[in-house]
This record gives structure tokens, C-alpha cells and sequence, in this order.
């Protein structure tokens, strides 16, 4: 495409308002796996079947997406703590989780995707309510709604997700246990327990994305794979546990990959997180904000 | 791991040279009488049994493949479909623009996804292993990517392959055995049980040489293998450049054998799933335990497509692999291990 100063700058602002829901996409990431050292990479299998949830809800009984999420997150939460609990149990217990626990989490992505497949086919399914359907404009600038509640959204669950670790006694145990779990027991906090509750947020973030999602663009199965690029790029590029390292690199993957399908076309946008991942891994692994 | 503890009496007893060569052997035999069943019972078999079986052994040859790095050295690698895919494309590549009999095609793409390996390895490997699966999982889709774009491998779209014909020298040799020469497709299976018993033979000298002790050692503790002077790096190099080399040799007749390929079957999902699920379910510390699993998914797969669907059965692999991996750590072999301590 032909370059000009417009295209850059819608293409930029685009891309910090699709920031804003990969942030939301990733904050589970950073949290399961930058600070409890679980490489959940069945996080977008989770996000997914919150978009499909959303999805049912929206079709069968009305709900409007903010309805959904209230709904289904705590749904997610106790499900995560469930999950986690299972999980310590089957490897963390046994210290199988390089190997088998890894393994274990791409089976539940791909029976979760499978399992999506078979209950409502590949076709791309979507939602809508009016109030998504306008958009914002300031000068020749212009966002959709569409865009923009996932965007303020995503900040908001940062936000909120900051705030709990940083102000409350649980949320602090687990900024503990991300950094040494035989402390945490010393001072007589129970770091199993601060990590299921944090597997729980992470699980609850994790469907509300999956709404946001769907909020965006119509959805189909196979989307997973895309989003593991993306979290885990984020994560890593964000230095791993860091919040405000997590915000940054979301804006930075949004804004490339809009400036991206902008001058060489969508089919190229897939590569990009990919390839900032790959990059980040090989010249700075600790991230922009890593220690 | 408690395997090696189990089996660490077993290794002091002394054997003879035919003891410790025994399974090569074995090895050797029966990829041999499969090759000449294959060869002699030709006419008689339908060909869907020739395609089902070229699914199977392509699923020991990967399976196995995954396991040198992943079972011996707890390496996970996601990207087996990418290493998959290099094979295919180069293939395709190399028809387009310079046929050539297969077997050098099978080569070089041996080398191509070998280098891919060791690339990948080299800059990934000095990380957290975790690392090194992400940037597995990141190379399948950025290889994936570049093949969509490139329209002179057909892009998204795909490309058709023209089989070639099998070379007169093979053709003579076949025709010494059996009166009509072979078919293409009953040829593909051959080549097909050849690469698997080289896969196998690999992964089993792997497994008894000093690389697969070294391997062992780093998956136990890899800082403890370190300071006991495992050169862990060059280790998990050659792991990966030979596992990464055997994967692209599988995907090198794929073309042939399809004779269709789009970027979607080359890099497919059911690809890097059941290179994982198959050493898993059938135990990841011996060279048998992939074959085991190879042997036992690939069959229920091939039968599940044919009575149910195709979507149904990746479901039930996806379901096989939590179970195994929650119930039955160690595989098969590790159920077959404990049965027979149980009745001793």
C-alpha cells in the first residue's frame, strides 16, 4: 500500500486500541506463568471458550456481552482453582512439570479446541448489540465501539488486577510466590493456596478476553493458535511477571501488527507476533522491563 | 526419574556383545520382513491398507523423532509440524525446479530441517527449557506464514505434486522379486518402513551411547549434569539437529503421497499433536515406548476416521494424552514395567 502520514496514524491509533485487548489477553499469561511458573499455554483455550459462552449466551438467552462476563468470570475463577488444584496434584506434586505437565496443557488446548469444532462447527460465529455498531471519530481519525470497550476494558482489568496484588495480604503472598516460595512458607502463608486463587484470576481474565474477543470479530476454533503467539510474545517481551511491562508490550505488539496489516496486508499479522517473540528470545530473553 | 534407578541393576550385570546388540538386531529384522511383505504381497492387498500404513509408520518415524530430544532429554518440542512442513516444501521446491529421484530429496531436506534444528537450538537452548518450546510453537506459525505468502510453493492456495517415476534401477531390483515391478504407492511404503527402521536404529544408538546417558542426566537436573561436566549444550544441539533432520525426512515423500499439499494438511494441528501424544502414551525413556504409542494411536485412528469422523478421533487422541499423562506418567511401558516387577 501506497505510504502516507493518514494511514500511520490510524494505523498507530488502531493499534494502541487493539493493545489495550491483548493486554487483557495476556495479563493471565503474565500472572500463570511469569509469576507462578505454570506455562499455561491452554490460556487461549480458555479465552475461547469464553467467546463461545458469550457467544451461547448472547444467542439463546439475550445476554448482552458486560452480562456474560459477569456471569461466566467467576464461573472461570472457581474453574481455575479447580484446574490448578488438579494440576499440582498430577505433576507439580510429583516435579513432572517440564515434561508431562507441559504436554498436558497443549492436550486440554487442543481437546478444548477439538471439542469446540464438534459442538459448533468451524464457521465464524459473532455477536452484536447497537451500541457496538457506531464509532468515535476525532478528525479523520475514527475507532468503533467495537474496539473501543475491549480496549477500556483491558485497562480497567490491568488496572484492578495491579491493585489486588499490590494493596491486599493474598495479592501480595502471591507477588511472594513468584519470587520464593520457601520464604512464603517460612512467614506461615500457604503458597499452594495463593497459587490456586492466582490460577483462578488468571482463568477468570482469560474468559473475559474470550468475550472481549468476540466483541471485536467473529470468532472461529482454530484462533487459539494465533493468541498463544501473542500472550506469550507479550509476556516475555514485558519481562515475564511485570504488570506495567505487560501494558507497554501489548501496545507495542498492537501497534506493530496494525502498521503491519496496514502496508503488507492481514496474512502477514500472524508472523509478527511470532517473530517479536522469536527476536525477543534471542537478543534481550528478560524482557524490556525484566531485572 | 525413578525409571533409571529401576533399570540402573539391570545395566551392571554383564553382557555379552550379542546381548547389547540384540535390539538392533531385532530392529533390523523386522523392518527387513515388512519391506519384503510389502514388497511380495503387493497385488493382493487393497491400497487403503498401503496409505493406512504409510500413516502409521510416518507417526513411528515422528513420534520417534520427537522423543530423542523430548523423552531423552525433556526437551518439549511443539513445532514437529513445522520441521514436517520444511520436508514437504522442500520437496516440492526441488521438484519444481530441479527433479531429482527421491532419495536426494529426502536428504536434503534432512539437512534443511536439521539446520532449522540447530539454528533454533543454538538460540534458544541456553534459556529456561520453556523457552525453547515457545519458540518452537512460534517457528511452526512464522514458517507457516512465509509459506502462505510465497506463491511459488502455492501459497495458501496449495500445489499440486506430479508423482515421478519410480528410477529403472529400483524398478529392476523390485522386478527381481516380484513379476510386475511395484506401485507408487506400495514403493512410498517401503521407503517408508526404511526411514522408520533408521529412525528406530537412530533413537536406539542415541539411547545407549554416551549422548543418551548425557541427555538422561540433563533431564534429571540440568544444573547438577553441568557441574558434573555434561557438555549440556552440544548435547541438546545434536538432539535437536537429529530429531529436527529425521522430522523433515518424514514430511520429503508427503507430497508424493498426497500428491495435493496446502499449508493447512502440511502444518497441521494433528501433526504436532500426535508427535507428542504418541511417545507420551507410549512411554518417553526407551526407544520402543514411541513405537508402542505410534503403532496403538495410529491404528485406533485409522479405524476411529473410518467408523466415526475425522474430528472425533484428534478428540479422542487430545483425551488418550490427558489420561495417559494423569494416570499413567510413563506410558505403556511403564504399565508393561510394573506388571512384570509385580509378578516377580
Amino acid at each position: 500500500m501506497e505510504f502516507s502520514w493518514d494511514l500511520v496514524i490510524n494505523a498507530i491509533v488502531t493499534g494502541i486500541v487493539l493493545g489495550g485487548f491483548y493486554a487483557a489477553v495476556a495479563i493471565g499469561v503474565t500472572i500463570a506463568f511469569g509469576m507462578l511458573d505454570i506455562v499455561n499455554i491452554a490460556h487461549p483455550a480458555f479465552m475461547i471458550a469464553g467467546a463461545y459462552l458469550a457467544f451461547l449466551g448472547w444467542e439463546d438467552f439475550g445476554f448482552d456481552p458486560f452480562v456474560s462476563m459477569a456471569v461466566f468470570a467467576p464461573c472461570g475463577y472457581l474453574f481455575g482453582r479447580a484446574f490448578y488444584r488438579a494440576y499440582h496434584y498430577f505433576f507439580e506434586r510429583r516435579g513432572d512439570e517440564s515434561l508431562q505437565g507441559l504436554a498436558f496443557f497443549f492436550g486440554i488446548l487442543f481437546i478444548v479446541e477439538i471439542g469446540v469444532v464438534l459442538v459448533f462447527g468451524v464457521d465464524y460465529r459473532s455477536i452484536s448489540e447497537p451500541y457496538l455498531e457506531s464509532s468515535v471519530s476525532v478528525g479523520f481519525v475514527s475507532v468503533p465501539w467495537r474496539m473501543l470497550v475491549p480496549f477500556l476494558v483491558g485497562l480497567g482489568m490491568l488496572g484492578s488486577v495491579h491493585l489486588y496484588l499490590s494493596r491486599t495480604f493474598t495479592g501480595r503472598t502471591i507477588l511472594a510466590v513468584s519470587q520464593d516460595v520457601e520464604a512464603v512458607r517460612l512467614i506461615g502463608a500457604n503458597p499452594i493456596r495463593a497459587k490456586e486463587i492466582a490460577f483462578g484470576i488468571a482463568v477468570a481474565t482469560a474468559i473475559i478476553a474470550g468475550v472481549l474477543l468476540i466483541i471485536i470479530q467473529p470468532v472461529e476454533p482454530s484462533i487459539t493458535r494465533e493468541y498463544i503467539g501473542r500472550a506469550f510474545a507479550i509476556c516475555v517481551l514485558g519481562g515475564i511477571a511485570s504488570i506495567p511491562g505487560t501494558l507497554v508490550a501489548s501496545l507495542i505488539l498492537g501497534v506493530a501488527e496494525a502498521l503491519t496489516t496496514t502496508f503488507y496486508g492481514p496474512s502477514w499479522s500472524p508472523a509478527v507476533s511470532f517473530g517479536l517473540l522469536l527476536l525477543t528470545l534471542i537478543f534481550r530473553p528478560v524482557g524490556i522491563f525484566g531485572r | 526419574m525413578s525409571e533409571q534407578a529401576a533399570s540402573a541393576p539391570g545395566l551392571r550385570k554383564p553382557v555379552s556383545t550379542f546381548g547389547r546388540l540384540q535390539s538392533g538386531v531385532a530392529i533390523l529384522l523386522v523392518g527387513t520382513a515388512l519391506m519384503a511383505a510389502t514388497v511380495l504381497l503387493g497385488p493382493y492387498v487393497s491400497e487403503y491398507y498401503y496409505l493406512a500404513t504409510y500413516t502409521i509408520l510416518q507417526f513411528i518415524v515422528l513420534g520417534t523423532a520427537w522423543n530423542i530430544l523430548g523423552g531423552y532429554g525433556g526437551y518439549v518440542n511443539f513445532g514437529t509440524a513445522g520441521f514436517f512442513a520444511i520436508g514437504c516444501y522442500t520437496t516440492i521446491v526441488l521438484n519444481k525446479i530441479f527433479p531429482m529421484p527421491l532419495f536426494f530429496e529426502m536428504l536434503a531436506a534432512a539437512v534443511t530441517a536439521g539446520l532449522v534444528g540447530l539454528g533454533t537450538g543454538y538460540l534458544t537452548l541456553r534459556l529456561r527449557g520453556v523457552f525453547f518450546s515457545i519458540a518452537t510453537l512460534a517457528l511452526a506459525i512464522v514458517l507457516q506464514t512465509l509459506v502462505v505468502n510465497w506463491s511459488f510453493v502455492g501459497g495458501a492456495r496449495g500445489v499440486y505434486v506430479i508423482r515421478p517415476p519410480i528410477s529403472g534401477v529400483l524398478m529392476a531390483f523390485f522386478g527381481f522379486f516380484v513379476p510386475n515391478g511395484i506401485s507408487y504407492v506400495q514403493f512410498l511404503v517401503v521407503l517408508m518402513v526404511a526411514l522408520a527402521m533408521f529412525a528406530v536404529l537412530a533413537a536406539w544408538a542415541v539411547e545407549k551411547s554416551w549422548i543418551g546417558v548425557g541427555l538422561a542426566a540433563i533431564r534429571d537436573d540440568e544444573s547438577a549434569a553441568e557441574t558434573s561436566g555434561v557438555p549440556s549444550l552440544r548435547l541438546k544441539l545434536i538432539a535437536t539437529t537429529m530429531s529436527g533432520a529425521i522430522m523433515g525426512m518424514a514430511g520429503a515423500p508427503f507430497p508424493y503421497y498426497v500428491t495435493y499439499v496446502d499449508p493447512a494438511t502440511a502444518f497441521g494441528l494433528a501433526i504436532a499433536v500426535n508427535s507428542i501424544a504418541m511417545p507420551l502414551v507410549g512411554g518417553t525413556a526407551t526407544w520402543w515406548g514411541p513405537v508402542v504409542g505410534a503403532i496403538l494411536l495410529g491404528s485406533a485412528q485409522q479405524i476411529l476416521t473410518v467408523t466415526i469422523s475425522s474430528a472425533a478421533n484428534l478428540f479422542i487422541v487430545g483425551v488418550l494424552l490427558v489420561v495417559f499423562l494423569t494416570a499413567a506418567p510413563r506410558g505403556v511401558v511403564g504399565i508393561v514395567r510394573s506388571w512384570k516387577r509385580g509378578r516377580k
